[in-house]
């Protein structure tokens, strides 16, 4: 009796908890957009932040896009050749990539190499109470410190994922056209007359923002919640790494679902 | 505040990134070449549409000149009513066929216009008139059986 009750004594505090935390988080969110007026007036600090987690994700986004084109063009052409379209591979790469995985790969990329450094950073920060010490000096540490992290991360997102789709096309071409021989004209020509500017590029787009905000809010949140031992960073980065994962899955279900349903 | 390197690789990295959208709207995607700037409505009216979508190409001559935009049901006449945009540089005399075809033997559909004689043009709004159905597969088979079994002799 007392085993099953303290059973449902956890039970019912992990489940309050969670919702706390998410309120906690909604608020925070709402701090994050009230005081990024002021964190955006001072520019340089989200361009310090573009810095860190754009540029610096750069080489393995642009490895990793170049990678998955390839085995795209590898395997698509596998497959495509079995039914005598062998030219249509150039649809095939570039259609599976601006719709889905330039922006759901890009991002996980993001999640793990960005976002993780993002919630180590502003968790030691909260463990060295570096964080108490701008609040004492009067300096908002959300605006100083949390807004330009999130927008960096915001403005990043779009251009990697299109880096990363624009370097797996040029991957799906290196292996079809030059590797295996399909005719080059056929591979561009079926793939403008396939992909729609506004259904199929602009929705990719739309897509990496969407994500680009999730990971960051994310990062930040676990970073700023986290509990300020080497312990609870360590645990918040894992954490930061989990949800966002399934936060951009689940995402990327939802965003399909409203974009592409039962067209073409 | 002055310039910095990191200014700089900021710079290098929204570049890049811009230049890879461009060129995803450009070369991957058809900005330049299917963007109908000004573009006339007209209707066209079906007894049956096969697997025609919306977002098909209309072609003229196989020259893609619009795109359909809607695809609805007429239950005065009980026939399937295709709207669809034609860009405004190609105008059509008013005794254009439309037909529904096929390209390639397992291709999409699409709307192909036929230009007649005419010398009115069709304005925007208006209905062509001579259609021609998509052609349905089961139905040619059936027909083909059925004349087979009209041409043997009854034993």
């Amino acid at each position: 009796m007392n085993g099953l009750l303290s059973v449902v004594r956890r039970l019912g505090r992990a489940v309050i908890d969670g919702v706390w935390r998410l309120g906690f988080a909604t608020r925070f969110f709402g701090l994050l957009l009230l005081y990024s007026g002021q964190s955006l007036r001072r520019v340089h600090l989200t361009i310090r932040e573009v810095y860190f987690s754009g540029v610096l994700s750069l080489l393995i986004i642009i490895v990793s896009g170049l990678f998955v084109g390839m085995v795209l063009g590898l395997q698509g052409y596998e497959t495509l050749q079995r039914f005598g379209s062998g030219d249509a591979l150039g649809v095939l790469v570039a259609l599976s990539l601006t719709r889905e995985l330039g922006p759901v790969v890009a991002a996980l990329l993001f999640a793990s190499r960005a976002g993780s450094a993002v919630t180590a950073e502003i968790g030691l920060m909260k463990a060295t109470e570096q964080l108490k010490a701008m609040d004492m000096m009067a300096v908002n540490p959300i605006a100083r410190v949390v807004a330009p992290r999130f927008w960096g991360g915001v403005i990043s997102m779009p251009l990697l994922a299109a880096l990363f789709s624009a370097m797996g096309v040029f991957g799906g071409w290196l292996i079809g056209v030059v590797l295996i021989g399909v005719d080059e004209g056929a591979f561009w020509s079926q793939m403008q007359a396939a992909v729609d500017f506004r259904f199929d590029v602009v929705n990719g787009v739309i897509k990496s923002v969407v994500f680009g905000a999730a990971v960051a809010l994310i990062a930040v949140f676990e970073g700023y919640d986290c509990t300020p031992t080497a312990e609870g960073v360590s645990r918040a980065i894992t954490r930061t790494v989990v949800s966002s994962a399934l936060a951009i899955l689940a995402l990327d279900f939802v965003l399909t679902s409203f974009m592409f349903r039962g067209q073409s | 505040m002055s310039r910095t390197t990191l200014d700089l690789w900021v710079g290098f990295f929204v570049v890049i990134g811009m230049a890879a959208l461009l060129f995803l709207s450009l070369k991957v995607g058809n900005l330049a070449s299917a963007n109908f700037s000004e573009s006339y409505v007209l209707k066209a009216q079906f007894d049956n549409i096969g697997g025609l979508k919306v977002r098909a190409p209309v072609k003229s001559a196989g020259v893609v000149v619009g795109r359909v935009t809607n695809i609805g049901f007429d239950t005065g006449s009980y026939r399937a009513e295709v709207t669809f945009v034609v860009d405004t540089r190609f105008q059509f005399p008013r005794d254009t066929i439309a037909t529904i075809l096929t390209s390639g033997l397992l291709g999409e559909q699409y709307l192909g216009l036929e230009p007649g004689g005419d010398v009115e043009m069709l304005k925007s709004g208006e209905a062509v008139q001579i259609t021609q159905s998509a052609v349905v597969l089961e139905k040619l088979i059936g027909q083909f059986l059925f004349n087979k079994a009209a041409e043997a002799p009854a034993n």
